[in-house]
Order: structure tokens, then sequence, then C-alpha cells
């Protein structure tokens, strides 16, 4: 039997190179998370958007929005790599708290009524994610699009109290910090919401890089493993999805703050929809896709859907089609690739 | 003194065909126990059972005397129960050193922690390169699984499984799919393994089993055939006919002079 | 409620459970044969249904032959499909083929829109469709009863064809355990392509149905989706006993729940569905 490469005997010199060798690995896990300098572009670019595009802020602020609500579903979807329809759920309850608490009893102070609407959409997400997510696939899939379908019809049922799918009538947004309203050109909700979602993202990268981020990707990656080895997974997935929900909850609540308006729609499959091909486009796990595919998504909707509605949707569900196929971790794994290829090519 | 591990009368059916039946095993602290059997004799569907991916429908398991029928695979595994798979089952778009991370971060609490970066427990990091070096596996610590010639990621298989410290470890087929030139590196491990720990081992090469086992229990559609010591098993009639055949009997041999 | 109240609903219902029936199998066998969780059969529907117009409207085919047509054809013109693109996914996530599938969904609904308008469209029926009948109780549209009618002869063929034929214990055998049914020699990948353009076709035959039922917009490929899953997964993937059950019940439940709470009535359904799934997961008649 020949000897193993694997076979070396302990000398000094294979000593060192071993303590090297563990310093080195050591090193890398330390350092994982730290910030790197392409991490800031995203905020130079929003920040600079703000200075470049003054006059479109309103739409700006939206997008703010799309990013913060594809952030909330990376999180479950992208890390823990459940498969929901009905994520719009939590962005609706987020949007009816607001639009309920000032319209129906007159308190229209933003700060403390997003603040509400995160808990109650957390506590929804507690609920449901406690009992659906014991099973998978089509199950999982029905279940929470019926979740979503069955508060919408609860509140077409009560269109009374919720305006149905015309708006709820009368909100009045009260003005930030008693000082700041919305102005014409959205200014003011820019950087609010702006401020709000990096806040947000820092906190969703400090979970993801932290050991429980490393079990979510765990349970992603191999959950036969992970319960052999005495991983709680759906403890952990019932986390991931109170937090997914208060931060979708959060989107909505904004949402509804910036136009003033709330109406039974939020809970369309087609706002799940959207917000899943939004993070697709992007890339999912890597929160940064949340960034790039809502941005390009809703710009191409801003700018297409205006010229043809029609064509909007052929061009979108073409793009899924072809991202699906060919392009599967999306923009970001697009300039991955371009980059590992441009450094391959400056080396030869 | 109690045992590691108790399986007693052990029953479960697939529909209409039984395939654990009636099943006794005892692993005292520190046992070296191979269980062995034809193909689709029910063994690994039996560590399925003592590790709860599947419940049985009469019978009981005992961990350290404590009884466990009723609890689920994450809890049996966080009391010290740990196991390998016949395939592979690892985080493969990780690094070999995040895979064993992941099983030192479940057993000591660390993965409940939602705020704390990854790296910063020197302690943990420190743990993972000692079963790493233990495994002659330092030089391979920032590999993905993916990227490791399977040989290699059947040692992180059981490197995983040791990270739980576990008190009873259930070995399914370790050098199986593993080139024979490299099967060698998963039966030093083997035959290295922690003196304390009591090891059940499921082998189909009988190399292997008469090196390794101080007992064997022999599986025949999914009843207990017999058991004994290897020297009590090599010299049975039965056990030749029904499973050994010539090529067991001269592994025996060899091994026993 | 009066007996004839009940009687509408139960017929009514069962007219409307026919229509869904014949949509959904294909959809069941499908997913119980491959895994493949196509959000586009809704599409194939409406293709059927789109087809059906201009043959009768604009070629002069007259209603009864343009079904069966446009089953054929819809149910020839997904092979295509199927080998380019949905087998390029059969071991993809399932995330994978949801999204792929939902992206064929929005390049159907905008491409009829385009063709078509997003109007809803009627088709002509034939003299004696139209018009009431007298099935004893009491009188009902004589295109409810046709439907039912239809239904029926087809869960007799299906139920044959399933049941007696050699293909039909192929396809029930891979349904049951795919690996051992390609263990013994079946060509799975034939008979998926086998089933999902008989599924789609037969989606197509009940989508040209449901134009006089549910309406011709180009938004029915996800309208009645929800449907058409809530049917598959509640019956149990695979199982034509099930799909029946389950078209029924949601047939049943949505038209007396609209008869006795017109607003709460489409609550029924999803609170169903819930239920059902949260007990059995696999469905009513689902393999676990």
């Amino acid at each position: 039997m020949a000897a193993s490469e694997t076979q070396t005997p302990a000398t000094p010199a294979n000593a060192a190179a071993t303590s090297s060798a563990r310093a080195r690995a050591a090193d890398f896990i330390v350092k994982r998370h730290y910030l790197q300098w392409w991490e800031a572009l995203p905020w130079v670019l929003i920040i600079a958007a703000y200075f470049i595009f003054p006059d479109r802020m309103t739409f700006g602020t939206q997008v703010l929005i799309g990013i913060m609500f594809a952030l909330s579903l990376d999180l479950i979807l992208g890390y823990a790599g459940i498969v929901t329809l009905g994520h719009a759920l939590f962005f609706g309850i987020g949007a009816y708290t607001v639009a309920l608490l000032t319209a129906r009893w007159g308190w229209g102070e933003p700060i403390s009524s997003m603040l509400i609407a995160i808990v109650l959409s957390a506590v929804a997400g507690l609920i449901t994610g406690w009992f659906l997510l014991r099973y998978r696939g089509l199950t999982l899939l029905m279940l929470t699009l019926a979740a979503a379908i069955l508060v919408q019809e609860a509140g077409n049922y009560r269109s009374d109290i919720t305006g149905g799918y015309d708006g709820v009538p009368g909100m009045e947004i009260g003005k930030l910090f008693g000082i700041f309203e919305n102005d014409l050109y959205g200014r003011n909700y820019y950087i609010y919401v702006g401020v709000l979602l990096f806040i947000v993202w820092y906190v969703l990268r400090r979970i993801v890089y932290s050991p429980y981020g490393a079990a979510l990707t765990g349970i992603r990656e191999n959950v036969r493993r992970m319960y052999a080895i005495g991983s709680p997974v759906h403890r952990r997935l019932v986390t991931a999805y109170t937090i997914a929900a208060g931060i979708a909850g959060m989107a909505g609540a904004l949402f509804a703050q910036s136009t003033a308006y709330a109406t039974l729609g939020v809970f369309d499959f087609d706002n799940s929809a959207k917000v899943m091909v939004m993070l697709i486009l992007g890339g999912t796990g890597r929160l940064y896709g949340a960034f790039i595919g809502a941005t390009v998504y809703l710009v191409l909707e801003d700018d297409l859907s205006k010229l043809s509605p029609t064509f909007w949707q052929f061009g979108i569900g073409l793009l899924l089609v072809l991202t699906v196929l060919f392009a599967r971790r999306g923009l970001l794994g697009l300039i991955e690739d371009a980059l590992k290829y441009i450094r391959r090519g400056a080396k030869s | 003194m109690t045992a590691a591990l108790q399986v007693e009368k052990l029953n479960r059916s697939f529909g209409a065909l039984p395939v654990t039946r009636d099943v006794d095993l005892t692993l005292e602290r520190g046992a070296r126990h191979a269980l062995i059997g034809p193909n689709g004799a029910g063994k690994t569907t039996l560590v399925n059972l003592i590790t709860g991916v599947l419940k049985p429908h009469s019978g009981r398991v005992l961990l350290n005397g404590q009884d466990i029928t009723s609890t689920s695979q994450t809890e049996r595994a966080r009391r010290g129960l740990a196991r390998t798979f016949q395939i592979n089952q690892l985080f493969r778009g990780l690094t070999v050193l995040e895979n064993i991370v992941m099983a030192i971060g479940e057993r000591d609490g660390e993965n409940n922690n939602l705020w704390r970066p990854a790296g910063a427990k020197p302690s943990v990091i420190e743990e993972a390169l000692d079963h790493l070096e233990s495994l002659r596996l330092v030089d391979d610590a920032l590999k993905l699984i993916r990227e490791l010639p399977y040989g290699r990621q059947r040692l992180v298989e059981i490197a995983i499984a040791l990270a739980q410290k576990p008190r009873v470890l259930l070995l399914d087929e370790p050098a199986a799919g593993v080139p024979s030139s490299e099967s060698h590196l998963i039966l030093d491990v083997v035959a290295a393994l922690d003196p304390d720990i009591a090891v059940l081992i499921i082998e189909h090469d009988m190399d292997v089993v008469f090196r390794f086992a101080k007992e064997i229990t022999v599986l025949v559609q999914g009843a207990v055939f017999t058991h004994g010591t290897p020297e009590q098993i090599m010299k049975d009639e039965q056990v030749r006919a029904v499973y050994l055949g010539e090529e067991g009997h001269k592994a025996g041999e060899r091994s026993h002079g | 409620m009066s007996a004839s109240a009940i009687v509408s609903i139960l017929f009514d219902g069962l007219a409307y459970a026919m229509v869904l029936f014949i949509i959904s199998v294909g959809l069941s066998i499908t997913m119980g044969l491959m895994g493949f969780v196509n959000l586009a059969h809704g599409a194939f529907a409406m293709a059927g249904g789109y087809l059906v117009v201009t043959l009768t409207r604009s070629w002069g085919v007259p209603f009864l032959p343009s079904l069966l047509i446009a089953g054929v054809v819809v149910g020839a013109a997904s092979i295509p499909f199927e080998r380019l693109l949905y087998s390029r996914l059969y071991k993809a996530t399932e995330l994978d083929q949801v999204l792929l599938t939902i992206g064929l969904a929005f390049m159907a609904i905008a491409s009829y829109t385009y063709f078509y308008g997003p109007a809803p469209l009627t088709v002509p029926l034939p003299s004696f469709l139209t018009g009431q009948i007298d099935i004893g109780v009491r009188t009902v549209p004589t295109y409810r009863a046709f439907t039912i009618v239809v239904g029926a002869v087809l869960i007799a063929l299906l139920w044959y064809g399933f049941e007696r034929t050699n293909i039909g214990a192929k396809i029930r055998a891979a349904v049951d355990n795919r690996r051992m049914a390609q263990s013994v020699g079946i060509n799975v990948d034939r008979l998926f392509t086998l089933t999902f353009a008989l599924g789609s076709g037969l989606a197509a035959f009940g989508g040209g149905l449901a134009i006089q039922t549910f309406g011709l917009t180009p938004s029915f490929a996800v309208l009645y989706l929800v449907f058409f899953l809530i049917i598959v997964s509640v019956g149990g993937l695979g199982s034509l006993k099930g799909t029946l059950i389950a078209s029924i019940l949601l047939g049943v439940f949505d038209i007396g729940g609209k008869y006795l709470y017109s607003d709460a009535g489409g609550f029924f359904i999803y609170v169903f569905t819930v239920l059902v799934l949260l007990i059995k997961p696999a469905g009513l008649y689902g393999r676990e």
C-alpha cells in the first residue's frame, strides 16, 4: 500500500505548516463579516440619487420601500430557503395597521404607528410561521397563499371598516417629529425611509453573519444534517419568519404613510409574486440582490409599464423565464461572474 | 452500569411490510459493535429508528438509561447521539471548517446568537481546527466540500459527528463509496475513536468488521439473526450460509489466525 | 333553506365542479407524476378558450367540434413546451419551477391581451345548449346540465383509461414510485410527455367549456389558478378520485357559500383548504 499524502510524520516543519494553515483558516472565519469597500456603493447611490434626481423622490421612496420588502423576503427565501406565496400578507398588515390607526382612531403619528405595525406583523409572522412552517413544498405554498387570501377576504367582508378595494378613506398621516411632512416632491420621506432602510440593512447584515445566520444557511443547504446535529430547525425558521414579517410590515407601513393610501390590493398574490420576482432578478441570499433587483424592477416598471402595460407584463415574464434558465443567481450573480472573468483576464 | 444505548423489541413496518422485527441491541460504554447483514436487511432503517428519523410502532430506545422513544431527532442529538449517513450529508457550498463550526455551534448554543459575528468566539474556531487537525484535514479547512475528493468528504462526515462530542456514535457504512486507495484514511480514524464513545458501525467489508468489532449483531430481514463475538460469528455455520460466504470466512481467518 | 335551494346549489355546484375538474385533472396527474409545480396550467386552459372563440367566431366551426379541436391542438402544442422548457427543470428546485411557470403565465396573459384585447369574450352556443331544461324537480340552464353530462362522460373515460389500460397502469405505477417504475423498464420521460399533452389538452377542452361558465379574459390564466391549485392540493396529487372530490367540494362550497353569505362566500373555500392541508398535508387522497 502506497503511503498516503496525509500520513505525514510529525516533524517541526510540519507542525509549523499546520499551525500556519490553522492561522489562515481561523483568519478567514474571523474576518468574514468585515465590511467590504463595495458594500458602501448602494448607500453612495442612494444618497447621490437625492441630489441627482430631486424631482423623482416620491418614486425614489417607493424604490427604497421595495428594497426593504425584498430584503425581508431574502431572509426567509434566500437564506433560510423557505418558499412561500403569501409574503404580501405581512406587508398588508403593516399598511393596514397604519391606515386604520389614523382613519379609525385618529392616530396619525408616523413613527409610533410604524412601530405598532412592525409589532403586529411580527406577531402575525410568529403565529402563522409556528403553524405553517411544519410543512414544505406545495402544501406550504398553498397554506401561505390561502392565509393571505383569507385576510384579504376578511377585509373585503368588513369593507365598512377597511374601505375594501377602494382604499381606506380619511387617512391623514401626521408630521414626522411634529415638524416634517411629506412634501410634494417626497424629499423628507426619502430621507426618513432611507434612514430606516439603513437600520434594517444593518440589523439584517448582523443577523446573516451571526452563528444563527450560519444555521439558517445550514437549514437551507441540508436540513437533514441540521436535524442530525441537534438543530432546533422549526424554532430557527419561525424566528426568521417573524423577523422577516416584521420588516415586511415596516415596508407596508411606510408604503401607507408615504402614499397616504391603502387598499386590499396590498394583499394580492400579485404583490407576493412581485417581491419574489424582484429578489430573484437581483439575486437571492446575498442581501445586495434585494437592492439591485428592487431598483431595476421598479425603475423598469415605472418607465415601461406607462408605455404599454401589456409589453411590460410580457417583458417581465420573459425576463423571469430567462433568469431561471440562464442567470439563476440573478444580476448580482452576473456581475460576480463578469468580475471573475475580468480578473482572470487581467492575470493572463 | 447503564448501557450507553439500549434498543428493546423495536418494531416498524412500511404498510404491510415489516422492516424491523423485535430488534434488541445493547451498546455498553466504549462499545465497538458492528451491525451486519445482507442488503435490505433493515440496517439503515434501524439506525433511523434509533436516531429518531423514523418512529417505531412498538418497542423502546434508551440513551444512557433515559427513554428517548418519543423524543425528537433534534433532542436525541442534543443528548449525545450522533450519526453519519450512508451518503454524505454535508453542507456542500460551505467550507470544511464551516461545516465543523456548524456542529459545534449547535452543540454549545452559539447558533442561538443572532447578533455576534460568527467568527467572534475564538474557542469555537480553535476547537473546530483541533477536530480537523486530528483528522489531518487542516490543509483542506478553507476548501468547499464540493471541491474535495469523495474520500476526504467522508472524513468530514465523521468529523461533523465527532464535533457533536457524542456519547453514542452510529456510523452508517463509513467507507462506502470511498475508492480503495483512500479507504484506509477512514479506517484509521475509526480505529482511533475515543475509547469512551459507544460506537455502532454498519459495514459490509468483513476486513473492517473483524478488525474493529468486539461484538457483532447480524440482521436478516429486519430481525436479529444472531449476535456474539467475532469468533463466534465467524464459526457460526448458519451465518456463513446466510451471509458471509467464502469471502467472509477467509477474512475471518486472516484476522484471527 | 328550501329543498329547491338545496337542489340549485348542488346542481350549480356540480356543474361548476365539472368544469374545474376537467381543467384540474391534468394538473393533478402531471404534478403527481413528475412533482413539477406548473403554475402555467391555467394558461393552457385559457389558450383552449381563445382557440374555441376563434374557431367558432372567425372560422364558423360549430361549438362542440371546436371544443374537441381545441383540446387536440393545445395538447399537441404543449409537447414542444414540455420537451424544450419544462424538462430542463424536472430536477430543479420547486422555487425555480414556480418562477419559470409564473413567467410563462405572464407571457401568455400579455400575448392574449395583445391579440384579443382585455375585454371578456363570449362564444356562440348551438341552440340546443341555450335555454332551460326540465330535470324533474325544477328547470335548470341547459348548458349546466350539458357540463355535468360532459364531465360524467370524461370521468368514465378517464377512469377506464387509468384503471383498465396498460398506459394507465404505467402512469399509476410511476406516480406511486417513479424510481421503481423506471427500474422495471417504464420510460417515465415519454410517459410524462404523453401525460402532459393529455393534461394540457383536457385543460384546453375545459377552458372552452369554461367560457360560458366563468367568462373569458386574458387574466383567466391566473384568476382561476388558485382554484386549480386548491383542487390538486386538497385532492391529492396524482389521484383521479381526489381531484374529483375536491372539485365537487370546491364547486358546491363556493356556490353554496355565495348563496348563503353573499359577501363572505368566498371565505369558505380557503378556510376549508387550510383545514384540510393542516391535517392531511398531502391532500385527501395524496401520498405522504
